[in-house]
């Protein structure tokens, strides 16, 4: 074994800090951080800063030189990504759908026409999509979806109501799964399409999240009518590809990076403020609690680079996705919560409030957390995945 | 022993139940949560005649001449149907500390009008640090001749953004034991000097700094003896720390029973989510949590009321409630998924409040010191 990144991973760890020094606009710093894009100028800065880490082959680092990509290998990624986290650079659930979950399936399902039409476009910053999944009635039960697709002519005419869709109020196309085949069996009947926003039929309602901030939304398809050659990949094949697409490397480092984050951020308000005239960090239990999450941050992190290191040996992850999710998400409730501590009765002080402190970023991630461990299959589904895709338990 | 509610206190319970599900809904409770003043005063009206702000006062003052347990289980139910307002500031704050403190006259004048809801009033008494620590308490009053001067800044003071009236805990004289030369005055808010911030909180409740600079209060404004207003504050903090207890218990009640009648109605997979034992094991984890709860704090609040000490049952309770109310919610909201997370839904109101909860009166590691203490650690 060997825990060490490579002199020239080191290195390119050093240009990416360099590079973020002067990439991330100063006024990002004063807008409340992370997980979400909350303002119309927080999306157009975050919209500006995507476009130029696109313009050095940075934003989907995983594609090919031709596609706009940098062809970056696993382990570079994942120096990558961790950097732009730990900095709170401008980038959130936005780019993990486009370039990674849609990039990948259609660089993977895609027609050599679509590829042209997206890759390059997704790999730029040009284009933002949104992804059609969840349903009112299909929610981990994703297969129990509803959603219409019905062939016309040269055209697919669409029916249904998707819910959850982040995003889908700044994004210029959907990743949509829908029914083509009602009178096939579960899993062998649906499709994924790419569907224009702009489209007349279309109606996006937003949904506000506890943090207060309209980050995802209801999206209605009336009769929308799309052109036939949107349809990706094989008909009514369009589980298998979604199943696959859930599959493409996901370390889950951004989460390690943020617990990261959010630890050093708590560790120096101790070394700096003082309660009952004692410095915090002098405070045996908060030592001891911090002492504790730094030890997990560690775990959290060697699970997520296991998974960059099983696919730069050509391995694909299986449950070992599952279980980096599962610790990172479940972390960042304890971090946040820790922070909280720290913080004492300073923790709850909202974004905007009198005497709240850095952004009230702690108080924003402690609610934040209770998502974290939903979006995207949930912890117990999860589990039941490493339970039985892992560990071979019976079904039923 | 007798572990169950005596009949009129059942009564209370069940009518609290009826009464603030209809008066107090949550379309209310949004409303305050989102205003600056989180107070309705038609509310506080149908309180204050149904004999609630006064319910542990004498009848003399106005009161129902109930005890702190009769308290305990209102606020039970005050904590599982969300109400906002001043009433633990006005009721358990301050109506206990000039029940304990005050003089007669102070009593017939400002309880009495505590009692029939004329008069909001809270307790200004954390500081900078945001402890309860005798030490933390900076705030200065100087004595000049027939009236005090105050000068210092509370914060975290809860409802002072709507009160008439602050108790005030002040320094009246330096001393090398910190728990000596504490004051407790009484001041009118719209006293020239007070300066009210409301802050912004996660709880949405109404938690405001308060500056006081060059305060005039006079006199017979001093609540109980001078120099040696400690004792009482430690024994408002008890009752406090015991009756927000029993708020976050009636909270955990109640993101328990919404978690299981979702779980019992949202059906994934061709079956309700309830039939998945991943979503059983956290409901009887939560059960069992917020049983509890309910316990050790209902244990504290009779040690109080019946004036045994308390200090270590308290401390327990407050403890134990802090953390188990947090696990509740964090896994009714496990339960919900995604609509959890939405602002529409009233599962994160009772997130709030467990994170209000525990910071207020002491968190669980301030808590399980003193019971260490009490152990003779
Ligand atoms: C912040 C956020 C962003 C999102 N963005 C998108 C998006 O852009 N596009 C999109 O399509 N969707 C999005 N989602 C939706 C997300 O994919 C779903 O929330 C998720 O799949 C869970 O579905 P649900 O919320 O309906 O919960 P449910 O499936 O109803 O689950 C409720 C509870 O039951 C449990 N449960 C369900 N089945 C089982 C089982 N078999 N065994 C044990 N427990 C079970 C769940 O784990 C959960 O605790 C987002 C969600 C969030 C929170």
């Amino acid at each position: 074994m060997d825990f060490k990144f490579t002199a020239e991973e080191e290195a390119f760890r050093q240009e990416v800090k360099d590079w973020l020094k002067a990439a991330i606009p100063p006024r990002w710093r004063e807008l409340p951080t992370g997980f979400w894009q909350e303002t119309e100028e927080s999306w157009k800065l975050s919209r500006q800063f995507q476009r130029n880490l696109g313009s050095k082959g940075w934003l989907a680092p995983a594609y090919p030189v031709e596609l706009g990509g940098a062809g970056l290998g696993h382990i570079k990624r994942l120096i990558l990504a961790e950097e732009l986290t730990y900095h709170d650079a401008p980038v959130s659930i936005e780019t993990e759908i486009t370039v990674n979950w849609v990039g990948m399936a259609l660089q993977h399902f895609g027609s050599e026409q679509q590829k042209k039409d997206y890759i390059p476009r997704i790999a730029k910053g040009d284009i933002i999509f949104c992804l059609g999944y969840s349903e009112p009635n299909a929610g981990s039960d994703l297969a129990s979806l509803q959603t219409r697709a019905v062939e016309q002519g040269d055209t697919y005419v669409i029916n249904g109501q998707k819910t959850w869709c982040s995003y889908a109020h700044y994004a210029d196309y959907c990743w949509l799964g829908a029914i083509t085949d009602p009178d096939a069996p579960k899993h062998h009947n649906m499709s994924m399409f790419v569907v224009d926003m702009k489209n007349p039929g279309i109606t996006i309602r937003p949904l506000i999240n506890v943090i207060g901030c309209h980050s995802f939304n209801e999206v209605f398809f009336d009769d929308v009518r799309i052109p036939k050659d949107s349809l990706v990949g094989v008909k009514n094949n369009g589980w298998f590809q979604l199943a696959m697409a859930l599959d493409f490397e996901r370390s889950g480092v951004q989460t390690a990076a943020v617990n990261k984050l959010l630890l050093d951020h708590m560790v120096n308000y101790a070394r700096t403020n003082k309660r009952g005239g004692k410095l915090l960090s002098k405070d045996p239990i908060l030592r001891n609690l911090m002492a504790e999450m730094a030890i997990e941050i560690e775990v959290a992190r060697m699970l997520c680079y296991r998974i960059a290191w099983i696919y730069s040996k050509g391995g694909h992850s299986n449950y070992e996705s599952s279980q980096a999710m599962i610790f990172g998400s479940e972390l960042l409730r304890r971090i946040s919560d820790a922070g909280m501590q720290v913080l004492g009765q300073y923790g709850q002080l909202a974004y905007g409030s009198h005497r709240a402190v850095a952004r009230a970023e702690m108080c924003r991630s402690y609610l934040a957390s209770l998502s974290i461990g939903v979006g995207g299959g949930t912890n117990e589904i999860q589990r039941n995945i490493i339970a039985m895709r892992g560990l071979g338990l019976p079904r039923k | 022993m007798d572990l169950g509610l005596n009949e009129e206190q059942e009564m209370l319970r069940k009518s609290a139940r009826e009464f603030l599900s209809k008066e107090c809904p949550k379309k209310l409770v949004r409303e305050l949560d989102e205003s600056d003043t989180g107070f309705s005063r038609d509310l506080w009206k149908k309180m204050a005649e149904l004999g609630w702000i006064g319910l542990p006062f004498p009848e003399k003052f106005g009161g129902n001449g109930g005890t702190l347990f009769d308290l305990i289980v209102l606020l039970d139910e005050m904590g599982y149907n969300i109400v906002p307002g001043p009433f633990f500031s006005t009721v358990v704050l301050s109506g206990f500390t000039l029940l304990e403190a005050g003089s007669d006259e102070q009593k017939q004048s400002y309880l009495s009008k505590i009692c029939s809801g004329e008069m909001v009033m809270t307790f200004a008494l954390t500081e900078l640090d945001g402890t309860y620590l005798p030490k933390s308490i900076e705030t200065a009053a100087k004595n000049k001749g027939n009236h005090y001067v105050l000068n210092g800044t509370k914060l975290f003071v809860p409802d002072a953004n709507i009160a008439d009236f602050m108790l005030v805990a002040a320094r009246t004289k330096s001393s090398s034991n910190p728990e000596e030369g504490i004051s407790i005055f009484l001041v009118d808010a719209k006293s020239p000097g007070v300066r009210v911030t409301l802050l912004k909180t996660l709880g949405r409740d109404k938690l405001c700094e308060v500056v006081f600079e060059d305060v005039k209060v006079p006199e017979k404004s001093l609540v109980g003896k001078l120099d040696s207003g400690w004792p009482i504050i430690k024994s408002i903090l008890r009752k406090a720390t015991v009756a927000k207890c029993a708020e976050m218990v009636g909270g955990a009640q109640a993101s328990l029973d919404m978690a299981v009648n979702y779980a019992k109605e949202r059906v994934q997979f061709n079956r309700p989510i309830g039939s998945f034992q991943a979503i059983q094991h956290y409901c009887a984890n939560m059960v069992t949590d917020v049983d509890g709860s309910r316990f050790i704090t209902y244990k504290a609040a009779w040690t109080e009321s019946e004036g045994l000490p308390s200090d270590m049952e308290v401390s327990m309770a407050k403890a134990w409630t802090s953390e188990a109310y947090k696990r509740v919610a964090v896994l009714a909201h496990q339960i919900f998924g995604a609509i959890g997370f939405t602002m529409d839904h009233d599962m994160h109101l009772y997130f709030r409040r467990a994170k209000a909860g525990e910071l207020a009166y002491g968190d669980a590691d301030f808590h399980r010191e003193i019971v260490a203490a009490q152990l003779g650690l």
